[in-house]
């Protein structure tokens, strides 16, 4: 039987919460460590077409080969920089038309019905229309992220801003703040938390759209291609190092967001006075 | 100091409509409070007190009579006005500090005057330390207080308090009240509590005024002799929340009364 010792310092409670995180952290790879295990024994020993399921060594080879040779940079550059434009265009316009929705009952009333239908539409049926009016190039690709990341940043501002308290826009009445005023100190702060739950969608949002489009729309540079042209050649170990810098990055882009959050909404924490 | 404020209500009624039915919350409610006074209103929820100290605000335009601060008529809100809610309503995204400070950003005030009627207040209500704490991290009682320095920091003519302890428990309503009365007689403004707490209006008011319920009307006005600085135990007060409760005794018997 265990018994749990209740730490008193706060440094011994800083150790002990360290301990529990590394064996949270160990627990955790657990499961890949034994995926990997399996794959190099299943490929060594030939329990499987490694044509089809190459080994892992052949992967890190080639990861290696990528990492020193600037096609990936390069193609990862342009992902990004896709990525970022994307988000940008799609944010503004979601969070402009969100407040716009969520202050003004007119403005609700003849765009929402609307909006709600056609956000009905499956983001990539939209591939068809976007590569005949816009081509493959660069500026398809954009506009296709944008979209993607325009849906969960409209709808979650305008959630943000309509769900303000009454309670506050009264005491910001008491105070005679004019319209800007209440919009800027009282609507603005308090549908933050709901405008980041929008713009961490809208980032996850980026970059599988990103990927998605470098898959549906080809032409030009960027980290689809590299598991394109490894699909096509039938190089499975670039077809999996591809996979997992996608897996990599969006990995990156998801701590990013978190990072930002908890710094932005600090004041809904109680520890850090 | 602040030049207290000298209000009238006239002849006050207000109505609201629900689903078609016109619903009277408040008939022929007439009050002349004097510059500096306490005055608390008391009564069972549902009497229209709470309704009344919106209109006094100005949160609430539509009713007919008059309501007169200084001989002029009231129009919309204004800053010679401070309110404290039942609810603390402080923005939760906003240090102490700056919470009181948004009170102030309409105020002619200069930067440096702001800081220092800031400073000022958060001394008054006896926060110092806790310029930088977060709402969340703060207690009712201490919210609340942050919310009074909050209404007075415009150094408003009057005090408008709705309720302003009823959701804290016994201990601290009982010291927030005693710090009430210090910062009433330390400002010298007019105050109303709205309360239905008979011995926190009879504490705190110069005036009880009783109201009753369908519609909201004046039933009497108390006034209370004893002066401040006061202590719970006084006789007269006693005396006075006798008289002040008989009153609602008598209300439940005409209600049940009347139903039977």
């Amino acid at each position: 039987m265990s018994v749990q010792v209740i730490p008193s310092t706060p440094a011994l409670r800083r150790a002990a919460a360290a301990v529990a995180a590394r064996t949270r952290l160990w627990q955790g790879l657990a499961l890949p460590v034994a995926i990997i295990v399996l794959w190099t024994v299943a490929t060594s020993a030939n329990w499987v077409d490694t044509r089809i399921l190459v080994g892992p060594w052949k992967v890190v080879e080639t990861a290696w080969f990528h990492l020193t040779h600037h096609v990936l940079w390069e193609g990862l550059g342009y992902s990004v920089a896709r990525m970022v434009s994307g988000f940008v265009l799609g944010g503004f316009a979601g969070l402009v038309l969100g407040v716009l929705l969520g202050a003004s009952r007119i403005g609700d009333r003849l765009v929402s019905p609307t909006l709600n239908t056609v956000k009905q539409i499956a983001l990539f049926a939209w591939i068809p229309l976007i590569s005949v009016w816009f081509g493959m190039g660069e500026p398809a690709k954009v506009i296709f992220i944008a979209l993607a990341v325009f849906y969960p940043i409209v709808f979650n501002t305008y959630e943000g801003v309509r769900s303000v308290a009454r309670e506050h826009i009264e005491v910001a009445r008491a105070f005679e703040f004019t319209r800007w005023q209440t919009f800027r100190r009282v609507i603005l702060p308090s549908s933050t938390p709901q405008i980041f739950t929008g713009v961490r969608l809208g980032l996850i949002y980026a970059w599988l759209a990103t990927v998605g489009a470098e898959y549906f729309l080809k032409a030009g540079p960027g980290l689809g291609n590299i598991m394109i042209d490894g699909r096509e050649r039938f190089l499975m170990e670039q077809v999996i190092f591809g996979v997992t810098v996608v897996g990599l990055v969006g990995f990156a882009v998801q701590i990013i967001a978190t990072r930002l959050e908890t710094r932005l909404l600090r004041w809904r924490t109680r520890s850090n006075a | 100091m602040a030049k207290p404020g000298h209000l009238t209500l006239r002849n006050i009624r207000k109505q609201y409509t629900v689903n078609g039915n016109a619903f009277t919350v408040l008939d022929g409610v007439s009050l002349d409070i004097a510059p500096g006074e306490f005055v608390s209103i008391v009564g069972h929820s549902g009497c229209g007190k709470s309704t009344l100290l919106r209109l006094v605000m100005g949160l609430d335009g539509e009713y007919e009579g008059e309501i007169l601060l200084d001989g002029h008529r009231l129009r919309g809100t204004s800053l010679d006005r401070g309110i404290v809610f039942q609810e603390h309503r402080l923005f939760p995204w906003l240090s102490v500090t700056d919470n009181i400070g948004l009170a102030l950003q309409n105020s002619p005030l200069t930067k440096a005057e702001r800081r220092d009627a800031i400073q000022q207040h958060v001394e008054l209500v006896g926060l110092q330390g806790f310029e930088k704490a977060w709402p969340n991290q703060l207690s009712g009682g201490m919210s609340q207080r942050v919310a009074i320095a909050r209404a007075l920091v415009n150094r408003p003519e009057i005090l408008l308090l709705d309720e302003p302890f009823g959701a804290l428990d016994a201990l601290n309503r009982a010291k927030l009240q005693a710090e009430l009365q210090r910062i009433w007689q330390v400002e010298g403004i007019t105050m109303i509590l709205v309360t239905h707490d008979v011995e926190e209006a009879i504490f705190l008011g110069d005036r009880v005024v009783v109201m009753e319920p369908r519609p909201g009307r004046i039933k009497r006005i108390v006034p209370v002799a004893t002066p401040h600085p006061r202590v719970r135990n006084d006789c007269n007060l006693l005396q006075v929340r006798e008289s002040v409760l008989e009153e609602f005794r008598e209300e439940t018997i005409e209600t049940i009364s009347n139903a039977a």
